[in-house]
């Protein structure tokens, strides 16, 4: 039998075609869009100008929103990580015959419309939500507490989103990892704890680092939680780019926007994955086998 | 100047454990000497594994108590046990270098670090595997990887080992070689190790003391020449080596031996296990390896020599060695192993197969 070695890529085409005419080319016209100019009329005229560029850093305005994006991206990372460690370790240690239930209702946002899980928020911390009303009845409280529309009630909406993304993500790793090895840990003097500390827990840094890299993109570009559980001070980048693209109709100036932030996740993207390595991943995944 | 060795050194009294519904294993008594290599040996699911990990602490007995140098270990926690035990898949610490692998025990030992790396080295020259402290354990083949495992385990100086079949993971050649080094060093180091296996050669070769387990029981402990000669029932005797099992009635005592009936009235000359009375049920236990082969047109009638005659159904040739299978003129078929020198026999040759009365032992059913 003759070897073609284009054979596996047949089974790539449809994704790798997909991909460039549904990704590569409307990224390459937002691109193509930022150095456009916008006409006193609302017009898009073709041109090469960096107008938009130069317009996005005058002032603080538009950096300061990005910058608190990052911000709030970081603190979602952080939260996620350690919320999120604990039940993928739990999934890992239970012999219970109820894990696969539980793994489900880990998936189980996955199923509801994303807007509807943000949605509900409200009527847990709004002012007649369900916890200010229960703490008013129970005369906890006099007045309502502000739990909506600031920054804690965006956290929360991004966390609901994403911590599955990390458990899973953190799940897989630990999942890979023999259980053997904490057993040999202990049995050479290690308690639980440090069995933890010098064996299973660097064991599962690539899962815990996928996880990280992929709550903190997910977060630098997500519109939803700021737009229905933040306040006025709470925008986030990308909230910037809807309201110039679709309420202002905005196209180049929206496009410049979109272009800043997808070269500053890219820059983030490859630093981390020179330094924490992505390709540390793949290498653990193929020591395994 | 060798000191008294503890007959009792590793010891459980009435040990239990019960996993849900299912008990693994059933008050079970068992005393293991100092400095001797003890296997367990059963197929899988007979409680040997459980067995050894109550021992090393990873489990805990539903019932019974478990004695180390004497001193109860039920609530030892197991890092406190002073344990080595060697893993199936090796568990070694795939992100920490062969000398970290090594020195791991000893870093929760309070030694300094210049005994460390001296003790590290000393460890890895008694694996045979010097200078390899630098690589990573991906970079070793399975069979380094296992004496490094070895060399982890040996070198905190553990007052017991434990071996969790230590050798089934690698392939058949390296494992030959693997179960002598292990041998040698466990002679060499004198520590006491507890092997669990299922492999009856492994088990046979090198053990001081065998258990053979089924269903959370201790079916028989011996030396291995006691368990594989003398099994005492059929489970033991068929779980080691290649054994034929015939039914007979006990007709009379005839000199040292039993004469008894087979199915088919024939008279036949075995040897009682345990006390046997005339008109018993026995089961006769002949080794496949004890029949002697010939012609049948060759067979001259020997005075108590227990005869049989059949076709070659089967044959396979093993090497030095050749496997038949033999239909008797009842129908039965019954198993041989001869040396290739004695035994140019084809399928389908008629044969006769002796077998002398001393080889032929009866078990009462």
């Amino acid at each position: 039998m003759k070897n073609k070695p284009w054979k596996p890529w047949v089974l790539l085409a449809p994704s790798l075609t997909a991909v460039f005419f549904l990704l590569v080319i409307p990224v390459c016209f937002v691109i193509v869009y930022s150095f456009w100019l916008r006409g006193p009329s609302g017009q898009d005229i073709p041109a090469f100008q960096f107008g938009n560029y130069a317009k996005f850093f005058k002032d603080f305005f538009y950096p300061s929103i990005l910058l608190s994006t990052l911000r709030v991206a970081l603190e979602t990372v952080f939260l996620c990580l350690v919320l999120g460690y604990i039940p993928a370790y739990f999934f890992y240690r239970t012999e219970s015959r109820l894990k696969p239930f539980l793994m489900v209702l880990v998936m189980l946002p996955f199923w509801i419309s994303f807007i509807i899980r943000t949605l509900s928020w409200i009527n847990i911390l709004g002012d007649s939500g369900l916890i200010n009303h229960l703490l008013l009845k129970f005369n906890i409280i006099n007045a309502p507490m502000p739990m909506l529309y600031n920054e804690g009630a965006v956290i929360m909406g991004l966390l609901q989103y994403l911590l599955p993304f990390m458990i899973l993500n953190i799940y897989v790793s630990l999942d890979g990892i023999d259980k053997s090895l904490a057993e040999a840990a202990k049995s050479l003097g290690c308690t639980e704890w440090q069995a933890f500390k010098e064996v299973t827990l660097p064991l599962s840094l690539p899962g815990v680092s996928a996880g990280c890299l992929l709550v903190f993109v997910l977060t630098c570009g997500t519109y939803l939680p700021p737009m229905i559980l933040g306040g006025p001070g709470n925008e986030m980048i990308a909230n910037l780019i809807f309201k110039r693209v679709i309420g202002t109709l905005d196209w180049p100036f929206g496009s410049a926007i979109s272009t800043v932030l997808m070269v500053l996740l890219m820059t983030i993207v490859y630093t981390y994955n020179r330094y924490m390595g992505i390709s540390q991943i793949f290498k653990t995944l193929s020591n395994e086998s | 100047m060798k000191q008294e060795k503890d007959p009792e050194f590793v010891k459980f009294t009435g040990i239990e454990k019960r996993f849900g519904k299912v008990l693994a294993v059933k008050r079970m008594d068992l005393e293991i000497p100092e400095g001797s290599l003890v296997t367990l040996l059963g197929p899988s699911g007979c409680g040997k594994t459980t067995l050894l990990r109550m021992l090393a602490g990873l489990e805990s007995p539903t019932r019974g108590d478990i004695y180390i140098k004497g001193r109860r270990m039920n609530d030892t926690p197991i890092h406190k046990r002073n344990l080595g035990m060697i893993f199936q898949n090796y568990a070694l610490f795939p992100h920490k270098t062969i000398f970290d692998n090594v020195a791991f025990g000893l870093k929760y030992r309070n030694i300094s670090k210049s005994v460390i790396k001296d003790k590290v080295e000393k460890a890895l020259e008694t694996v045979r595997l010097p200078g390899v402290g630098e690589r990573m354990p991906s970079q070793l083949s399975g069979g380094q990887q296992q004496r490094i495992a070895l060399a982890r385990a040996i070198v905190i100086e553990p007052d017991v080992l434990l071996m969790d079949e230590p050798l089934s993971a690698l392939d058949e050649n390296l494992r030959e070689d693997m179960r002598r080094e292990i041998d040698n060093l466990q002679q060499a180091l004198g520590v006491t190790t507890i092997f669990v296996t299922h492999d009856q050669r492994e088990a046979l070769s090198m053990s001081d003391k065998v258990v053979v387990m089924k269903d959370g029981f201790i079916q028989q402990e011996g030396t291995p020449e006691e368990v594989y000669n003398n099994s005492i029932n059929h489970f033991v005797a068929d779980f080691l080596g290649h054994s034929n099992f015939i039914n007979s009635v006990v007709k009379e005592k005839t000199g040292d031996f039993l004469s008894v009936t087979l199915e088919d009235d024939h008279t036949f000359f075995a040897v009682p296990a345990g006390v046997l009375n005339t008109g018993d049920k026995a089961e006769i236990v002949i080794r496949a390896q004890k029949f002697k082969l010939g012609y049948r047109t060759d067979h001259v009638p020997e005075e108590g020599m227990n005869v049989f005659f059949g076709k070659i159904v089967d044959r396979s040739y093993m090497g030095g060695e050749v496997s038949y299978f033999i239909e008797l003129d009842n129908k039965l078929v019954l198993h041989a192993i001869n040396f290739v020198k004695r035994s140019p026999y084809r399928r389908g040759d008629e044969v006769f197969m002796k077998v002398a009365p001393e080889h032929c032992r009866l078990l009462k059913l």
